[in-house]
């Protein structure tokens, strides 16, 4: 069996996707795959179809920007568990939802299910005492429940027990009768991240219907999608000063990140860019009035963000903090399917941008990689981020395409999708990458939809981040990788 | 009397001029200058919720905990008028009084059986412990100096020393003591106040199943704490006129308490592990004291 290699966003027949007929073969071919460290699974699910369940395993190679994608047909609802860390997270989620048990799975716990007797990880060492923290946490912040094994002051293990938000928002998806409907349970899978995930959501969308996205459209994706990542990586360094007690950082890229959403909010009506991106159409112009505005805002504030954060970077108190603080290591991150900003801080150089290009990005692009894996490394690449993106929204502008005339901007009507149709998109949100895939049925609509968001994979970075480091530590290392609760419940 | 309305006087300001501080470096409007108080009068009106773990031991440690400031307070003199309570050693009476209170609010923590306030019993008590000689070997030091052994007997005496008395000496000795003020409530650079993250607090987490009227006093006493230790340090630079030295008592709450606001503002927070170090360093300094008096 030879696995079909399909680009970002490439639509396939359903039937054209390759089936291993023995789960060794499939399950072979799979650690094949990944055992090239610029391979790494995007997605691995099941799909409940009339000739049984399928198993479909994506791999994305991050050298080749293709996407890897086959399948095995269920004989029988026990199978040989994969034993790789970052596929065995997909593991549990197929065997929550389809009661397939993987033998030999090594972390066989629910996902996203948060029962009374969740068999936590437990040490019999009369020396380690345990500290269980949330579902309910101080401050305004989601629910999930982290429980610290610790010798004194150090961090042994934690367990991250996750599920408290779930909402059964990829069955919701299907059982929504408009794309309207659609769009907002899309933009609303993690909330800082709404741009993100609706611009996967649109791909996808436009991808079943042949639909072939305008230059204006693509424009606006590219620019709504860089000016999220600007807000969010701004808000995130203020918290990270806020969790040092460093309250000059705090309050000045406090301040920063509001022109920024009050921008998002001038343009499309709300702050976080909801409404901005919706499937075959630009709802809302880009004009030349706007594009100057946001010159200007841009230049006000890359002037103090650029102050404030050579104050931080150079700033020992804050410094020794930061540094040394939640080390991941290269190899961990590696084994444990670490994505996005998450993982290129640790030396994986993995971005959806540069590997598999999709609206205006290009394979040229530079991406920013550290490689100590610690606070700090996360914190400095946010800052550079933040410069790049600024870098890239003014070269968009330069040679962004205003059309005065055009008024009409929506399709005439939305075109119809095609039947039994396979598509997967990637996009690189401000966190990481985010992949959405949709089956479509034999009439054309929605049969399964699935999706991940970079949480998914990072909750265990977080995890081993903390290792060894001082639980008064945790909310730092936990706030450098700002992950979503319910990005990961779904 | 007159030094214990002083600290009183001084108490209502303490904390609103830090937070003030904050906010004006923060860029921000801020809360007003009696807001902690306005707080404190708020949680004074209500009632105290209990959890069903806690016994008597809970119930009683704010209690025990504020008439340990109040009689610390009360041994404060001004210049050369003795506080309330005045006695050869008082000095030793008043740090063990000050640990008393502390002993009641570590048990309290404890007895509440959570993890979060046993983290934070033994991160106050292992600072405290710390900070103790800071403070012994700075008023032995002057101690040793003045020949007296209350608190009282060694700040007028002091008035009296004049050039002899070494400013430096002084100025030394007033900035250990607000470091210790601040360690012993809980300020940066040990602790971060201002957090919502129980897992890196010191103070706060200890007392966080302590509800309205019990978190009330509490919280005052805590300002009445900033309070006296910046009467002790007032008393290091006091002169002879009446007037003057209200001036100057005046003056060193005001600066002591910007201080506080300016260190919270442009300094992050210690690793926790580096917190004993830096305890430690004060004790050397204490020590450089010590041996400059030996050495007069």
């Amino acid at each position: 069996m030879e696995p079909l290699y399909l680009k970002n966003s490439q639509p396939c027949r359903f039937g054209d996707i390759p089936v291993a007929t023995d789960f060794r073969e499939f399950a072979d071919e799979a650690r094949t795959l990944l055992s090239d460290s610029r391979c790494h699974c995007v997605n691995y699910f099941a799909f409940a179809a009339q000739d049984g369940i399928h198993l479909i395993m994506c791999i994305a190679n991050d050298a080749e920007a293709a996407i890897a994608v086959f399948s095995h047909i269920l004989t029988d609802s026990e199978v040989p568990s994969m034993q790789i860390e970052a596929v065995e997270r997909f593991e549990r989620e197929i065997s929550e939802n389809h009661g397939i048990t993987f033998t030999g799975h090594r972390w066989p716990k629910p996902l996203r299910t948060t029962p009374d007797d969740y068999p936590f990880y437990r040490s019999d060492n009369e020396e380690h005492h345990e500290v269980g923290v949330g579902p309910i946490h101080a401050g305004v912040i989601e629910p999930g429940h982290f429980r610290f094994t610790c010798e004194g002051e150090t961090i042994l293990n934690l367990e991250i027990m996750l599920g408290y938000q779930h909402r059964g928002v990829e069955k919701l998806m299907i059982a929504l009768p408009t794309i309207d409907q659609k769009s907002i349970l899309a933009e609303n899978i993690a909330g800082d991240t709404a741009v993100g995930h609706s611009v996967a959501f649109a791909s996808n969308l436009e991808s079943l219907s042949g639909f072939k996205a305008s230059r204006e459209m693509v424009y606006a994706r590219t620019l709504a999608l860089e000016l999220e990542r600007i807000a969010i990586h701004t808000g995130d360094l203020s918290a990270i000063c806020g969790d040092v007690a460093y309250q000059l950082g705090n309050a000045v890229y406090g301040r920063l990140r509001t022109p920024i959403i009050n921008y998002m909010q001038k343009w499309c009506g709300n702050r976080l860019g909801k409404t901005c991106v919706r499937p075959f159409e630009a709802p809302y112009k880009f004009t030349k009035a706007l594009a100057e505005d946001l010159l200007k805002t841009l230049e006000a504030f890359e002037k103090d963000f650029n102050l404030m954060s050579r104050q931080v970077c150079h700033y020992p108190s804050v410094l020794s903090r930061l540094e040394r603080t939640g080390s991941v290591k290269y190899e961990q991150a590696l084994e444990a399917g670490a994505v996005g900003m998450a993982a290129r801080a640790s030396g994986l150089s993995r971005d959806v941008r540069k590997s598999h290009p999709y609206l205006l990005y290009s394979s040229d692009m530079e991406t920013v990689v550290k490689h100590h894996g610690d606070v700090y490394s996360r914190t400095q690449i946010r800052i550079e981020e933040v410069g790049n993106s600024i870098a890239m929204v003014r070269k968009l502008i330069e040679s962004w395409p205003f059309d005065e005339t055009a008024t009409q901007m929506a399709a005439a009507a939305t075109p119809a999708m095609a039947p039994d149709t396979f598509v997967l998109s990637l996009v690189e949100g401000w966190r990481g990458e985010i992949c959405h895939t949709a089956i479509t049925d034999a009439s054309g609509k929605l049969a399964l939809y699935k999706v991940k968001d970079p949480s998914f994979h990072n909750w265990r970075m977080l995890e081993l981040a903390v290792r060894n480091n001082e639980i008064s530590d945790f909310p730092i290392c936990n706030k450098s990788f700002n992950l979503s609760y319910c990005g990961h419940d779904l | 009397m007159l030094s214990i309305l002083l600290i009183f006087a001084a108490a209502l300001f303490f904390s609103g001029i830090i937070v003030r501080t904050k906010s004006v470096c923060a860029g921000r409007r801020g809360p007003g200058v009696f807001q902690p108080i306005k707080d404190v009068a708020r949680l004074f009106r209500k009632g105290a919720v209990y959890s069903t773990a806690t016994t008597a031991i809970f119930k009683a440690a704010p209690v025990i905990y504020m008439a340990s400031l109040l009689m610390a307070a009360a041994c404060v003199p001004f210049g050369n008028m003795p506080g309330l309570i005045s006695f050869e050693g008082d000095f030793v009476f008043f740090a063990y009084v000050l640990s008393l209170g502390k002993f009641f609010c570590i048990i309290a923590a404890l007895d509440t059986a959570s993890s979060f306030e046993g983290m934070g019993a033994s991160r106050e008590s292992l600072y405290s412990m710390l900070a103790e000689p800071v403070f012994f070997l700075v008023m032995g030091s002057i101690a040793l100096l003045t020949g007296n052994t209350s608190f009282a007997g060694i700040f007028a005496s002091l008035q009296t020393y004049g050039s002899f008395f070494n400013f430096g000496t002084a100025l030394v000795m007033a900035v250990l003591l607000l470091l210790v003020a601040m360690i012993e409530n809980s300020r940066l650079p040990i602790d971060d106040p201002k957090t919502h993250l129980e897992l890196t607090m010191v103070h706060e987490v200890m007392i966080l199943d302590n509800s309205g009227f019990d978190l009330g006093l509490i919280l005052s006493a805590g300002y009445i704490k900033f309070a006296m230790y910046g009467a002790i340090i007032a008393n290091l630079f006091l002169c002879g006129s009446f007037a003057g030295s209200i001036a100057i008592f005046t003056l060193v709450q005001l600066l002591c308490a910007v201080a506080i606001g300016l260190t919270e503002s442009f300094m992050a927070r210690f690793r926790m592990n580096h917190n004993p170090e830096f305890i430690f360093s004060l004790s050397a300094a204490a020590f450089l004291i010590l041996f400059t008096i030996v050495n007069l």
